[in-house]
């Protein structure tokens, strides 16, 4: 099954619905959405490149293990519990600085560790369909 | 001391690498770490001897009690001097012995591991904190053992010993907790004085049970001997050090320890007391059987382990004294013997004691450091192992009761460890040479060095103890019975009861020795010892757990994804309904709400989508009305605000509607595999939970739930957590733990998954 016009446009969804998702990430802080479902609107837009151009297409535009992707984003939740100890406050305690810059505004590690959310569920969701695709001969 | 400490973890973690660096010399080298550990320790002996005893700390969980909390006293100091001068003996002996082994950068870790957390546990002050160390005994124990890990005997000799002191650890730190609510605190120093609020209490018996259980299992008490001679697997330096010098006598320690604090009465003392004994003569008699130069030498540890105990039953001033003296002769002698039993398997390849003879005259240094722990062993003057017998003799005459069968046992268990010693310490060296699969030569100077000089110490001891060990004695004995005490120890006290019984001892394990062979021979001995042996309870007990394991996988979890969801919705349905049933009287009425033309739409579609589901004989259709059931369900958490869960829940049935399109191809044709009443069955299930499910939903929110929580979060939100969305502040900052824990089951749960996906396809190719 190949659409020349699936194929042709998944290419202009995939930057889009990945942009669309890192929006999805950054705005969860103050309006619905989040890492969670962020990294999950992620997979499917390479889930929808997979569709169109096969499992090896995919796989080479991905670049990265997907489950390595996953363990990188546990690694970045633990990493951004670790600044309290320093601080001496509690385990995980979140700490905000303030940029100054408008559009930036305040940032902390509660987005790091929703960063880390975000990688994790997308590789995690990537795995699992690489892992079938293969299991399926679909490439 | 927290220092100390710190270093011996840091340099054990070094080893590895500095080993690779240096190989053969590493030996030098290792053996520095505990000889400083041992003149630091000895430069503090002053003060000890004059009655001070030094105490650091430095909280580490204070709202728990748990604290970097040391005690140097007259007892820890003892022991922590045993530690590292048998481990410099081993450390460097172990130098020549490892070197045929690949890891033995990895057995210089565990040792020094275990080394520091030996240290760790005589010199801690909090009880939690000797847990810890407890525990990372065992644990390094585990790896020493298992260090042959190739061996399938090996494996599980190390798996029994750990599973038994693992055991007993458990019970020990229940004990543990249950005294610390006795008393308030985890400070041994803090209870020191409160032995009548500890004893007059109602869970004094729990505790001493408890206790005691730990205590006997790490210090191989009957019934739970039987792991000691099976860690003999283990390399012989750790034998030496771990499974006769130090880790055995952690329980000993423990119980000599606490005896000032929840010691005195009938139940401690007697069960302390005729637990000792029981091992002491029990285990003597096994060793009759044993041909293995190891196996006899573990079997004699057993012994001086029951007799250890036993004094600290008995517990008067003289049975501490004769402890002590006891104790450090048994380090002295034990490790040497073992080291040399370790030299003799290096240097010949066996170590059955039917194929060695002659060796003196290839190893004679050998050969003279066994023949001088041997005096020691079997208590012959002038060697501190004389006067540790002698005291031992006469603590037990000293008792008004008993008196009788405890010293019979006790000549009868030494009897057997002289004959032992016979076995071990001389007759591999003398007599006709014997045919062993290698050519004998001397050891090198790396494994002489430490059995000699534990030897020589033995006899300086035996000689000077005065000089040596009184002070130190004075202080042991008062940190365990706090009372002033005078105890004067000397070689010579005149030709009385005991010394006699010394000599009955000599001559009735010489008796012992040349009668072996002939009873061996005979069937009723052969077979003694087969009456009683715990160590198949362990057996049975482990067998029965795993076949519990079994059946119990093959009941709920018979790996058919249909009867998992079963007993799960099952399990929950008649937890809960229980509970349902009884509020139902006090169930309002469910609210008027007007229905809108939305909310009806979607009820019928949702409706009319499971129906298809479940009737159709078409995958292809099912997992499209599956995909509608999905989305029909986040637009209900859409109309009722709840835009992440929506959100999410679209998310998740695209994803879910392209992995079921992954998977339909592979599925074989279609075929209706339930029966109708399989069919009738699975409807009931599913419609008494849809049934339950609504009631729940009804009954829950038609209370006024008291709103704390809500409003809480709802002004924390933006203040505290910077956000205007509470779910995701909620997610990521309040609850942030529980979100860790539930990513971190995500990620194995994927490894699950590929790792299914792909040994499944390598099973099939």
């Amino acid at each position: 099954m190949h659409s020349v016009i699936l194929a042709t446009a998944s290419r202009y969804l995939l930057a889009l619905i990945l942009m669309f998702s890192v929006f999805m990430l950054l705005r969860g802080h103050n309006e619905p959405g989040g890492g969670f479902v962020g990294g999950l609107v992620a997979a499917a837009a390479y889930a929808l490149y997979f569709l169109a151009n096969g499992l090896d297409a995919a796989r080479l535009i991905f670049r990265f293990e997907p489950l390595r992707t996953s363990a990188l984003g546990l690694f970045l939740a633990l990493l951004s519990t670790l600044p309290s100890l320093v601080t001496g406050q509690p385990f995980m305690t979140a700490i905000w600085v303030d940029t100054g810059i408008a559009p930036i505004g305040k940032v902390g590690t509660p987005l790091l560790f929703d960063l880390g959310i975000y990688l994790l569920v997308l590789g995690i969701t990537l795995t699992i369909i690489f892992s079938l695709a293969e299991e399926d001969g679909l490439s | 001391m927290l220092g100390l400490i710190a270093t011996g973890f840091l340099a054990s973690a070094m080893a590895p690498v500095l080993y690779k660096r240096y190989k053969e010399n590493f030996g030098w080298i290792a053996v520095s770490f505990p000889l400083y550990m041992f003149f630091s320790f000895l430069s503090r002996y002053p003060r000890i001897a004059a009655g001070e005893s030094l105490r650091e700390s430095l909280p580490w969980v204070p709202s728990l009690g748990i604290n970097f909390s040391f005690l140097l006293d007259g007892l820890s100091l003892t022991f922590a001097l045993i530690i590292t001068l048998v481990g410099a003996a081993v450390f460097l002996y172990a130098g020549a012995y490892m070197k045929g082994y690949k890891d033995a950068g990895k057995f210089y870790l565990s040792i020094g591991v275990f080394m520091t957390s030996m240290l760790g546990l005589v010199l801690a002050d909090n009880m939690l904190l000797l847990f810890v160390f407890w525990e990372l005994t065992s644990f390094s124990s585990y790896l020493l053992i298992g260090f042959n890990h190739h061996k399938e005997s090996s494996r599980k000799s190390a798996l029994q010993a750990l599973l038994v002191t693992g055991g007993g650890g458990l019970a020990l730190l229940a004990g543990i907790l249950l005294l610390g609510s006795v008393t308030g605190t985890y400070e041994i120093s803090s209870f020191y004085d409160m032995n009548r609020v500890i004893t007059a209490h109602s869970l004094y018996p729990a505790i001493v049970a408890l206790l005691l259980l730990g205590a006997f299992t790490k210090s191989a008490q009957f019934p739970f001997h039987f792991w000691l001679p099976n860690a003999m697997e283990a390399p012989t330096p750790v034998s030496a050090y771990l499974h006769s010098a130090t880790m055995v006598k952690a329980g000993v320690y423990l119980i000599a320890r606490l005896n000032h604090e929840i010691g005195g009465t009938p139940l401690w003392q007697d069960t302390v007391l005729v637990t000792g004994a029981v091992t002491m003569l029990f285990t003597a008699t096994l060793a009759f059987r044993q041909t293995d130069l190891k196996k006899l030498l573990a079997y004699s540890t057993l012994a001086v382990l029951g007799t250890l105990v036993m004094l600290l039953g008995i517990g008067s001033e003289l049975a501490i004294k004769a402890f002590f003296i006891y104790l450090i002769a048994h380090s002295l002698y034990k490790g040497t013997l073992f080291l040399v039993a370790g030299t003799i398997d290096h240097e010949t390849g066996t170590r059955d004691i039917g194929k060695l003879g002659g060796l003196r005259k290839a190893m004679p240094v050998t050969a003279a450091a066994a023949a001088l722990a041997s005096f020691s062993m079997m208590g012959v003057i002038p060697l501190i192992g004389f006067i540790g017998k002698e005291t031992v003799y006469k603590a037990i005459l000293e008792l008004d009761r008993w008196g009788l069968p405890l010293i019979t046992a006790a000549v009868l268990a030494n009897a057997c460890v002289v004959m032992v010693t016979l076995l071990v310490g001389f007759r591999p060296f003398w007599g006709k040479a014997g045919e062993t699969p290698k050519q004998a030569h001397e050891a090198p100077l790396k494994m002489l060095l430490g059995p000699a000089l534990l030897a020589v110490l033995g006899l300086l001891i035996g000689l000077f103890p005065d000089f040596f060990i009184s002070a130190m004695l004075e202080q042991s004995a008062r940190s365990i019975l706090s009372e002033e005490l005078s105890l004067k120890i000397a070689l010579w006290h005149g030709v009385n009861l005991v010394l006699i019984l010394s000599f009955v001892t000599l001559l009735l394990g010489g008796l012992l020795y040349t009668l072996r062979p002939a009873t061996l021979r005979h069937s009723f001995f052969s077979a003694l010892p087969a009456l009683i042996k715990p160590s198949s309870w362990y057996e049975s007990a482990l067998k029965g757990m795993l076949s519990f394991a079994r059946l119990q996988t093959k009941t709920l979890q018979n790996g058919y994804l249909r009867n998992y969801s079963m007993v799960i919705v099952l399990a929950v349905l008649l937890s809960s309904s229980f509970a349902l049933y009884k509020g139902y009287g006090k169930m309002p009425p469910v609210p008027d709400a007007s229905i809108t033309f939305y909310e009806a739409a979607l009820g019928f579609i949702i409706i009319a989508a499971t129906i298809l589901l479940t009737t159709s004989t078409s995958r292809l259709k099912s997992v499209v009305s599956l995909g509608v059931l999905g989305f029909s369900i986040g637009i209900i958490f859409v109309i009722y605000g709840a835009p992440d869960v929506a959100l999410t829940t679209f998310a998740i049935e695209t994803l879910n509607v392209i992995l079921f399109m992954l998977v339909l191809y592979r599925l074989p044709k279609f075929f209706n595999h339930s029966s109708s009443s399989n069919r009738i069955r699975d409807a009931v299930i599913a419609g008494s939970v849809g049934v339950f499910m609504t009631l729940v939903v009804l009954f829950s929110t038609s209370f006024e739930l008291s709103s704390e929580l809500k409003d809480y979060f709802a002004s924390a939100s933006l203040l505290e957590g910077k956000g205007r969305n509470v779910v995701n502040v909620i997610l990521v900052d309040f609850r942030a733990l529980d979100t860790l824990g539930e990513i971190t089951v995500l990620a194995i749960a994927a490894i699950g998954v590929m790792t299914i996906l792909k040994t499944g396809r390598e099973g099939r190719a």
